[in-house]
C-alpha cells in the first residue's frame, strides 16, 4: 500500500536509509503509514489553523479571524491578536500539562521509592543533596530515603500549590529572577499557571494579546523551571544521572532471534521496570522456553531516550519511525504509556503477531492490549508485559530487519557529565566551555530540540546540525531531534573530525566528546537550562542567559509540548527559531513573537522554513551574542605577574618594597 | 591529539600504579602495615594525597586505602573507535598517578633511606636532593608568596647538549622562578649536565634535583600543594580550593626533553589538575584549547632556544626582568649562589681587608645621576687572591626622600649585589664582605658593575622617593677610610633615632598584606616596637614603602584610641583589621598570645605557643627541628597558626620582636619566656641579656630553658622550678 516511497506527492523526502530499505520490502508495502494517509488525506493544512487564527473557543463560532478586516473579527469581536494569543497560550498550557502530569507520575513514583515500596532506589546521592538544598531540607546526618521522601512530598506539594514561587527558580542567574519578579511572571504553582491559562483564554476573559502572553509565559516557566526540572532531577536521583556511554541507534537494533520489546512514550517507570524484567532469571527462561535467545529491549521516542542515556539500551526508532519499528513484523510488543504514540500503530500491527499494550490508564486505543502498569508493583506489571509478549514470539511471521541500518552512538551528556567530562573529578566545571567559546574556537551553543513530522523532508535536523556545526556551533540535542541526528552518525566522536569547523573539531578531539551532545528526552530540556545558567555562573559570557551566545531550535516540530519548550526558553533569555509558529494570521502578535518579548525577557522567538537559513539565522544570532560581549574580535594573551595574583582577591594592589617582604633579610 | 596523550596517559598510570602497588605489597611483607611512612620532616604527610583526599598516611596500611581510591580513578583504556570522552578520565588518571608515585616514594625512604640527601645542596657523592621538607618548604615557600619567585619548572630529563642545557638553567633562573629536576634522558640527568658546566646547584640557585626517576614528579607537585595548604589557607581535603590556588597562583609548568613515555604523559596528565600545562622539545602531539589550564596543556616541538619564552608564554606569566646591562647573569635566582674556595678570586672586607658600604641623602643640585666612580684598583688590575679594600658610598637625592627611608634602600645593597651571578655579599654596613668569584672575572667583571647594579635597580625599585643616584666606588685605604669615617657618625645618628621610637611616639602604625596573594585574608599590623612576624619589614619599610606606592599593600593605619594598653587594642587598628581582612578578623591585639592574637599568613620567622603546666610561653625557630615542649614540632605549630587564623596560644613572631618592649605585653613579657631552641637563643643573646637586665632581672636570661634542659613541659616544669622562674607565680594566662 505503502506509495510514500517514490509516489507520494504531499509529503517531503525520505532520506533515512532505514525507512528506505524497509519501505521497499513488500511486507512493509502492506502497511499503510503517515507518509501514505498525508497523500490519502488530499487536503492541506487549514490556513486559518496555520495562522492560529481559527477560534473554536465558544459556541458562536468557529470564526476565521483576518487581520486588518474588520468585518473578520469573531463573532463576540475577538481581534486577530486576541485569538493568536490565546490559541498560542493554550498550546503552551497544553503542553505544560503534558509535562506536568509526566512530571507528577515520576514525584510520586519517587516518593514510593524513598518510601521503599518499589524495586527501584536512591543512586545518585550528591544529586538527593544537590535538590536538598534547593528546597532548604537538612542533609546532615540523614537516611537518603529520608531525605528523598521529604524532597519528593515537597516536590508534590509545587504542583498543588498556591502561593509564593517555585523552589527551582532560584537556580537560574539572578539577572534572571529579577527580570521575572519585575515582569511579574513568577510561576506561584504548576498546576495553578496551567489552569489560570486555561481560564484567562476562555470566552470573555482575557483579551489584550500581550496579558495573556505574559500568562504564557508564566505558564511554560512553571513547565521549564518547575514540571519537567523536578523531573529531570528526581529522576536521575532514582535512576542514575545519565554517564557517556556507548549505545546503537536505528531499526538494524531490532533482533532476529530475541523477543523484540518495543518500549514507546514518556515516562521511565514503567521502561525502567521492564529493563529490571528482562533481566530476571525466570523470564529470561520464560523467553528461552519460547525458542528465543533473550529478549531484546529497544526504545521508541522519549522513553527511548530515557534508557538509552541512563542504560544503553538501543533506540529502534523515533516518533517518525513508530510504524517502521512495526512494519518490520520483527516487534513481538510495542509497550505505550503517555504521548506521541499515534493512533496508526494499533492498525500497522493488524493481520502481524505484534501487541499493541497500554499501560496507563490514561492512555488506550481501540484495537490495543491493555496492561495497566500497576506503580506499587512496577515489577509484577513488568514481567505480566514480558510475559505477554514473549508468547506471542512462537507467533512471529514474516519480517523484515534492516540489520545494517544501526548507528553507533556516544550518549548520556547530562549537565553533570558535561561539568566532569571539562575537567575530570578534580577539575570538573564548565571553565574550558567559556574559555573556548570566548577565544572563538567555538562560536556557540545551538540547542536542537523536538519533535518530527512529515511535512518536511526527514533530514531537516541534520541539515541544520551539519551547518551549525561547520561553522563551529557545538550541538545539544534531546527527544526525537537528538534520535534523529544519532541516525545520520553525528553522535560518533569520529563526527567532529568529519563535520565540524577546525575550532570545534579541535575542542571535541581534546575531551574527546562527539559534537552532538545527547542531552536526554524531550522533558530533559530542562538540562539544558541548567547548563545554560551554568556558562552564565562560569563568568567571562554574561549575566543572564540572553547574553550567551546560544541558541535554540525544535525543526519539525510537532507537538504542543514543543512551544512550551520553547516558550520557556524565550522567557529565560534563550532565542528560539522554529521552522514556523501558528502566529502569523495577527500582525501585533507575529511581531511581538519575534521582537516584542525581546524588551520583556530578553529574547525572543523567530521562524524560518529552510533549513539551511534557520542555520544561518542561529548563527547570527550568537554572532550577535558574540559582538554584544565584544568577544568576536582577536584577543591578545593575558600575562599575569604578582600585582594582578594579588588582584584576585580585591585586598591591596601593588609592590611593597621590591625584592624584599617576607623571607628576605 | 589528545586522545594520543590521553590513552598514553591512562595506559602510563596503570603501569605506576601496578608498580606502585607490587612495591607497597612488599613493603608490608618487609616491615608489616604498622610501620610508619612519611616524607622527611613534614607536617603534612604526603602532601598530594593530604591535600587532594584530606588522607593522613601515617603508616603503611593506611596506603591501602589510597590504593583502592587510584583503582576507583582508573578509567577503562581508550577505544580505537567510538570512544567516551577521554580528557577527564586522563586528568583522573593523572591524579591516581600521582597519589601512587607519592606512595612509592614515601616507601623508598623507608627501602632506601639513604637514597636523596636530603640537604640542601648536592653533597661530593650524591646530587638528588629528595623531597623538601618543611624548613626548606616554608623558607622557599616564602618566595612564592611575596613574589621573588613567581613558580617553578618541574624538569623531566635534559637536553643532550650540556652547554644547551646550562643556557635553559640560566634563562629559566633570570626569570627567577625554580628549577626542579627529574630523571633523565637517555641516561643523562640535567644536574649531570649542569654540573659538568660548572653550574652551582642546590636550593640556593634554585636549581634543585630533586630525584632521578620520575616518579620524583610528585617533590614538585607536593611543594606546590603545600604553599596552598600552608601560604593559601586552604584545608587538607579541599581539592578543589587547592588546585584552583595553584591554577591561579603558582606559575608552574612541566618541560619535558626527550621522547615522551607513557609514564611521562601520566604525570603531565596529572599536572594539568593542578594547570601546569607541558611543554616539550619532542615532536608529540598538542592540547592547545585553553580551560583546565590557563592557556594551552601541552606544546610541543619546541626548539631549545624558544623553549623558556614558550613555556612562560604557555603558562600565562608576566616576568618583568629588568635589563641591567652588566656581562653577567643578574637576577633572584642568583642570590643564594656561593663563591666557594675553589671559585674565589679576590674578597674584599669580611675582616681581610677594610670593607664599609653606606647610603646617604643629598639636596638634588649635588648629585650627577648615573654617575659610577672607582677610586683605586679595579679587578682588571689585580691578580687573583690579591685582596683590596672596598667602600660603598651611594648618595641619593629626591623630593619624596626622607632620611628615615636611607637605612631601607641601604639594605637593597645585599641581596642586589648578591644577584649578581658569581658575586657573593655578606653583612652589612661596616662589616660588608664581598666574595668575587673566578667565572664573574672571566665574564669581565668590574667593581663598577656594583655601582651600575645600584644605580639601576635602586632607580627601579624606589623611583617614587629617588630622582638621582651616584655611586662612588673606593679601593684605596684613604678613600675606604673617609667611606667609614662618614658611615659611623651616620650609623650613630640612625640608631639614636631608631631606638627613641615607640609604639606611643607614633601616631600611625602600618598595614602590610604583601603575603594576601597567597593568603587572602591575613593582615600583619606593624608597629615601631613590633615588626612584621617574617623579620623582614619593619615600622619604617612600612613607611617607605606607602610611600613609594601609596594604594600599596603597606597602607597606614590610624591607630586611635588605645583602649587596652596591656593587650594593645587600638580603635583604629581593629576597625582597619576588620575590613581588610573582610570581617574574618574584627578584633586583633598588638602584644597577647592569648586574646585575638595577630593572624600570620605562615612566613613567620617563628612561633610562640602557650605552655599551660608551666605557665609559661615557648617560642620555636624555623629552623629548629627538633621537639618542642608543646608536643609538636615546628612544623605543625605551623599549621596551627598560618592560613590568616586567630587561634588564641598560638601566634607567629619575628626574632626581633623577642626582645621588643612590647613582648607579649599582656602575659607579663619576657617573664612569661619560658623555653627557647639554644640556637635561637644563642642568636639573640646579647640583646636577649640586655633586656633582662633593663627589667632588673639579668639572671632571668638563665632560666629560660632550651632542648638541653628538655623537650617536654614535664622536664621543662621541673626546671623552672628548681631556677625559681618568675613565670611560676604569675598569675594563670590561660
Amino acid at each position: 500500500m505503502s506509495k510514500s516511497k517514490g509516489g507520494c506527492t504531499s509529503c517531503n523526502d525520505i532520506t533515512g536509509a532505514s525507512t528506505k530499505d524497509l519501505l521497499n520490502q513488500d511486507l512493509a508495502k502492506q502497511v499503510r503509514t503517515a507518509y501514505d494517509r498525508i497523500e490519502d488525506r488530499g487536503v492541506s493544512a487549514c490556513l486559518f489553523g496555520s495562522g492560529g487564527t481559527c477560534c473554536r473557543i465558544c459556541n458562536m463560532g468557529p470564526c476565521q479571524i483576518i487581520d486588518g478586516v474588520e468585518q473578520m473579527v469573531g463573532v463576540c469581536g475577538a481581534t486577530a491578536a486576541t485569538v493568536v494569543a490565546r490559541n498560542f497560550a493554550r498550546t503552551v498550557a497544553a503542553g505544560t500539562a503534558a509535562h506536568t502530569d509526566h512530571a507528577r507520575e515520576m514525584v510520586m513514583g519517587f516518593i514510593e521509592t524513598a518510601k521503599g515500596n518499589t524495586p527501584h532506589e536512591i543512586k545518585d546521592v550528591e544529586k538527593l543533596h544537590a535538590m536538598a538544598e534547593i528546597f532548604g531540607i537538612e542533609t546532615e546526618d540523614r537516611d537518603k530515603n529520608e531525605i528523598a521522601l521529604e524532597i519528593g512530598e515537597k516536590a508534590l506539594a509545587e504542583f498543588g500549590q498556591q502561593q509564593g514561587t517555585l523552589s527551582m527558580l532560584k537556580r537560574a542567574p539572578e539577572k534572571q529572577q529579577e527580570i521575572w519578579k519585575e515582569k511579574g511572571v513568577e510561576p506561584r504553582g504548576i498546576d495553578r499557571e496551567v489552569v489560570e491559562t486555561m481560564h484567562r483564554t476562555h470566552m470573555g476573559v482575557d483579551q489584550e494579546y500581550k496579558n495573556i502572553m505574559k500568562q504564557a509565559a508564566r505558564c511554560s516557566l512553571a513547565d521549564g523551571w518547575g514540571a519537567s526540572m523536578l523531573s529531570t532531577e528526581l529522576t536521575d536521583i532514582m535512576f542514575g544521572t545519565p554517564v557517556p556511554r556507548r549505545a546503537l541507534i536505528d531499526l538494524g537494533v531490532l533482533k532476529e532471534d530475541q523477543v523484540n520489546v518495543t518500549v514507546h512514550g514518556h515516562e521511565p517507570l514503567l521502561a525502567e521496570a521492564l529493563c529490571m524484567a528482562a533481566e530476571d532469571p525466570e523470564i529470561l527462561a520464560l523467553a528461552k522456553k519460547a525458542g528465543a535467545k533473550g529478549i531484546n529491549l529497544a526504545g521508541v521516542c522519549c522513553t527511548g531516550n530515557e534508557i538509552l542515556m541512563r542504560r544503553g539500551i538501543p533506540v529502534a526508532g523515533s516518533f517518525i519511525q513508530q510504524e517502521m519499528v512495526l512494519a518490520t513484523g520483527a516487534v513481538e510488543a510495542m509497550v505505550v504509556d503517555v504521548q506521541c504514540v499515534m493512533q496508526s500503530v494499533a492498525q500497522v500491527v493488524k493481520g502481524k503477531h505484534t501487541d499493541i499494550i497500554t499501560t496507563n490508564y490514561r492512555a488506550k486505543m481501540p484495537d490495543a492490549v491493555h496492561m495497566q502498569f500497576e506503580e506499587e508493583d512496577p515489577l509484577g506489571s513488568a514481567k505480566a508485559i514480558l510475559t505477554h509478549a514473549i508468547g506471542n514470539f512462537k507467533k512471529r511471521g514474516d519480517f523484515y530487519i534492516p540489520k545494517d541500518n544501526k548507528l553507533d552512538v556516544v550518549v548520556g551528556f547530562s549537565h553533570e557529565t558535561i561539568n566532569y567530562m571539562l575537567g575530570g573529578r578534580f577539575r570538573k566545571s564548565y571553565r574550558p566551555l567559556n574559555d573556548n567559546i570566548i577565544n572563538g574556537r567555538i562560536k556557540g551553543i545551538g540547542a536542537l530540540v523536538g519533535c518530527e513530522h512529515y511535512k518536511y523532508s526527514d533530514d531537516v535536523h541534520y541539515k541544520i546540525a551539519v551547518e551549525l556545526l561547520k561553522n563551529n556551533v557545538l550541538v545539544l540535542a534531546t527527544g526525537c531531534a537528538a534520535q534523529a541526528l544519532g541516525r545520520m552518525g553525528l553522535m560518533r566522536p569520529e563526527a567532529a573530525a568529519e563535520y565540524c569547523g577546525e575550532g570545534l573539531a579541535e575542542v571535541c578531539e581534546t575531551v574527546g566528546m562527539p559534537p552532538v551532545l545527547h542531552v536526554g528526552s524531550c522533558v530533559d530540556n530542562s538540562r539544558l537550562l541548567i547548563a545554560l545558567t551554568e556558562i552564565v555562573k562560569e563568568g567571562g559570557l554574561g549575566d543572564d542567559i540572553s547574553e550567551v551566545p546560544a541558541c535554540g531550535t525544535a525543526p519539525l516540530w510537532m507537538s504542543e509540548k514543543a512551544v512550551a519548550i520553547g516558550q520557556y526558553f524565550v522567557t529565560s533569555g534563550a532565542h528560539v527559531i522554529f521552522q514556523n509558529l501558528p502566529v502569523t494570521g495577527s500582525k501585533e502578535m507575529d511581531e511581538f513573537i519575534v521582537n516584542g518579548m525581546k524588551e520583556e525577557y530578553g529574547a525572543c522567538w523567530d521562524y524560518e522554513e529552510d533549513p539551511i537559513k534557520l542555520a544561518q539565522k542561529m548563527i547570527k544570532a550568537i554572532d550577535g551574542k558574540r559582538d554584544a560581549l565584544g568577544i568576536n574580535k582577536k584577543q591578545d594573551r593575558v600575562l599575569f605577574d604578582m600585582e594582578m595574583r594579588r588582584d584576585l582577591d580585591a585586598g591591596a594592589t601593588g609592590q611593597g618594597i621590591p625584592g624584599m617582604g617576607c623571607g628576605h633579610k | 591529539m589528545s586522545k594520543i596523550i590521553c590513552s598514553a596517559a591512562i595506559r602510563g598510570a596503570q603501569k605506576i600504579i601496578d608498580m606502585a602497588e607490587s612495591s607497597y605489597e612488599d613493603a608490608v611483607k618487609k616491615f608489616g602495615e604498622d610501620k610508619e611512612v612519611a616524607f622527611p620532616n613534614t607536617a603534612y604527610f604526603l602532601p598530594i594525597i593530604y591535600s587532594m583526599l584530606g588522607a593522613k598516611v601515617e603508616k603503611l596500611g593506611d596506603m591501602k586505602d589510597i590504593f583502592q581510591e587510584c583503582r576507583s580513578l582508573m578509567p577503562p583504556v581508550v577505544t580505537g573507535d567510538i570512544w567516551l570522552p577521554y580528557l577527564a578520565p586522563a586528568l583522573d588518571a593523572g591524579m591516581a598517578t600521582f597519589f601512587a608515585e607519592e606512595m612509592y616514594e614515601a616507601i623508598r625512604y623507608l627501602n632506601e633511606p639513604d637514597l636523596y640527601t636530603a640537604t640542601e645542596d648536592p653533597t661530593a657523592d650524591n646530587f638528588w636532593l629528595g623531597a623538601a621538607d618543611d624548613v626548606i618548604f616554608r623558607k622557599r615557600g616564602v618566595e612564592f608568596v611575596d613574589g621573588s619567585a613567581p613558580g617553578f619548572a618541574a624538569i623531566l630529563g635534559t637536553p643532550k647538549d650540556p652547554e644547551m642545557a646550562a643556557k635553559i638553567a640560566i634563562e629559566l633562573q633570570e626569570k627567577n622562578l625554580y628549577i626542579f629536576m627529574h630523571d633523565q634522558t637517555e641516561g643523562i640527568s640535567l644536574p649531570d649536565q649542569l654540573l659538568k658546566q660548572k653550574q652551582q646547584v642546590g636550593w640556593g640557585t634554585r636549581l634543585v634535583p630533586f630525584g632521578r626517576e620520575y616518579t620524583t614528579a610528585v617533590f614538585s607537585i607536593g611543594f606546590a600543594c603545600r604553599v596552598a595548604l600552608a601560604f593559601g589557607g586552604v584545608k587538607p581535603g579541599d581539592y578543589a580550593g587547592n588546585l584552583k590556588y595553584n591554577k591561579d597562583r603558582t606559575f608552574a609548568f612541566v618541560m619535558a626533553f626527550g621522547d615522551v613515555s607513557d609514564e611521562w604523559y601520566a604525570n603531565a596528565a596529572g599536572a594539568i589538575n593542578w594547570g601546569f600545562p607541558t611543554i616539550s622539545d619532542y615532536d608529540i602531539p598538542e592540547i592547545l584549547p585553553t580551560g583546565v589550564c590557563t592557556y594551552e596543556h601541552v606544546v610541543s616541538n619546541v626548539p631549545h632556544e624558544e623553549i623558556v619564552q614558550k613555556a612562560i608564554e604557555v603558562r600565562g606569566l608576566k616576568v618583568s626582568v629588568s635589563k641591567i646591562d652588566i656581562p653577567m647573569s643578574f637576577g633572584p635566582a642568583f642570590e643564594g649562589e656561593r663563591v666557594r674556595k675553589d671559585d674565589l678570586f679576590m674578597e674584599c672586607g669580611g675582616g681581610r681587608t677594610p670593607g664599609v658600604e653606606v647610603l646617604i641623602s643629598k639636596d638634588m643640585d649635588e648629585i650627577e645621576d648615573g654617575l659610577v666612580t672607582l677610586d683605586g684598583v679595579d679587578i682588571s688590575d689585580i691578580e687573583q687572591g690579591h685582596n683590596v679594600p672596598l667602600g660603598i658610598l651611594v648618595e641619593v637625592a629626591g623630593r619624596e626622600m626622607q632620611s628615615d627611608f636611607e637605612p631601607i634602600l641601604e639594605r637593597q645593597f645585599h641581596h642586589l649585589m648578591n644577584y649578581i651571578q658569581g658575586i657573593m655579599h655578606m653583612g652589612q654596613r661596616n662589616i660588608m664582605w664581598l666574595r668575587i668569584g673566578k667565572a664573574a672575572v672571566e665574564k669581565g667583571f668590574s667593581f663598577k658593575h656594583l655601582g651600575v647594579v645600584l644605580h639601576g635597580k635602586l632607580h627601579q625599585e624606589f623611583g617614587a622617593i629617588v630622582d638621582k643616584i651616584q655611586v662612588k666606588l673606593y679601593t684605596t685605604e684613604e678613600g675606604v677610610q673617609m667611606v667609614s669615617d662618614l658611615a659611623t657618625a651616620v650609623y650613630t645618628e640612625r640608631d639614636l633615632r631608631l631606638g627613641a621610637m615607640t609604639d606611643e611616639t607614633e601616631d600611625v602604625f602600618y598595614s602590610c598584606t604583601l603575603c594576601q596573594s597567597f593568603a587572602p585574608s591575613h593582615v600583619c599590623v606593624i608597629t615601631p616596637e613590633r615588626i612584621g612576624m617574617c623579620g623582614a619589614y619593619n615600622w619604617l619599610d612600612g613607611k617607605a614603602s606607602y610611600n613609594i606606592n601609596p594604594t600599596g599593600p603597606n597602607q597606614p593605619i590610624e591607630k586611635g584610641e588605645c583602649t587596652d594598653p596591656d593587650n594593645g587594642y587600638y580603635a583604629g587598628i581593629n576597625e582597619f583589621v576588620n575590613q581588610a581582612s573582610r570581617g574574618a578578623v574584627p578584633e586583633v591585639s598588638c602584644y597577647s598570645l592569648m586574646n585575638n592574637p595577630m593572624t600570620a599568613c605562615g612566613c613567620f620567622e617563628a612561633i610562640a605557643a602557650m605552655l599551660p603546666t608551666c605557665n609559661g610561653i615557648m617560642v620555636v625557630n624555623r629552623d629548629y627541628l627538633g621537639m618542642t615542649p608543646s608536643g609538636m614540632k615546628f612544623t605543625s605549630l605551623a599549621g596551627m597558626a598560618g592560613g590568616g587564623m586567630q587561634t588564641p596560644g598560638f601566634m607567629g613572631v619575628s626574632k626581633h620582636y623577642m626582645t621588643s618592649k612590647k613582648l607579649f605585653k599582656a602575659e607579663g613579657g619576657i617573664k612569661r619566656v619560658v623555653w627557647l631552641p639554644k640556637m635561637l637563643k644563642d642568636e639573640i643573646a646579647d640583646k636577649l641579656k640586655d633586656v633582662c637586665a633593663d627589667i632588673g632581672m639579668p639572671e632571668l636570661f638563665d632560666m629560660i630553658a632550651t632542648e638541653e634542659q628538655g623537650t617536654t613541659e614535664e622536664e621543662i616544669h621541673e626546671f623552672l622550678k628548681e631556677k625559681g622562674h618568675p613565670a611560676l607565680e604569675m598569675e594563670t594566662a590561660v
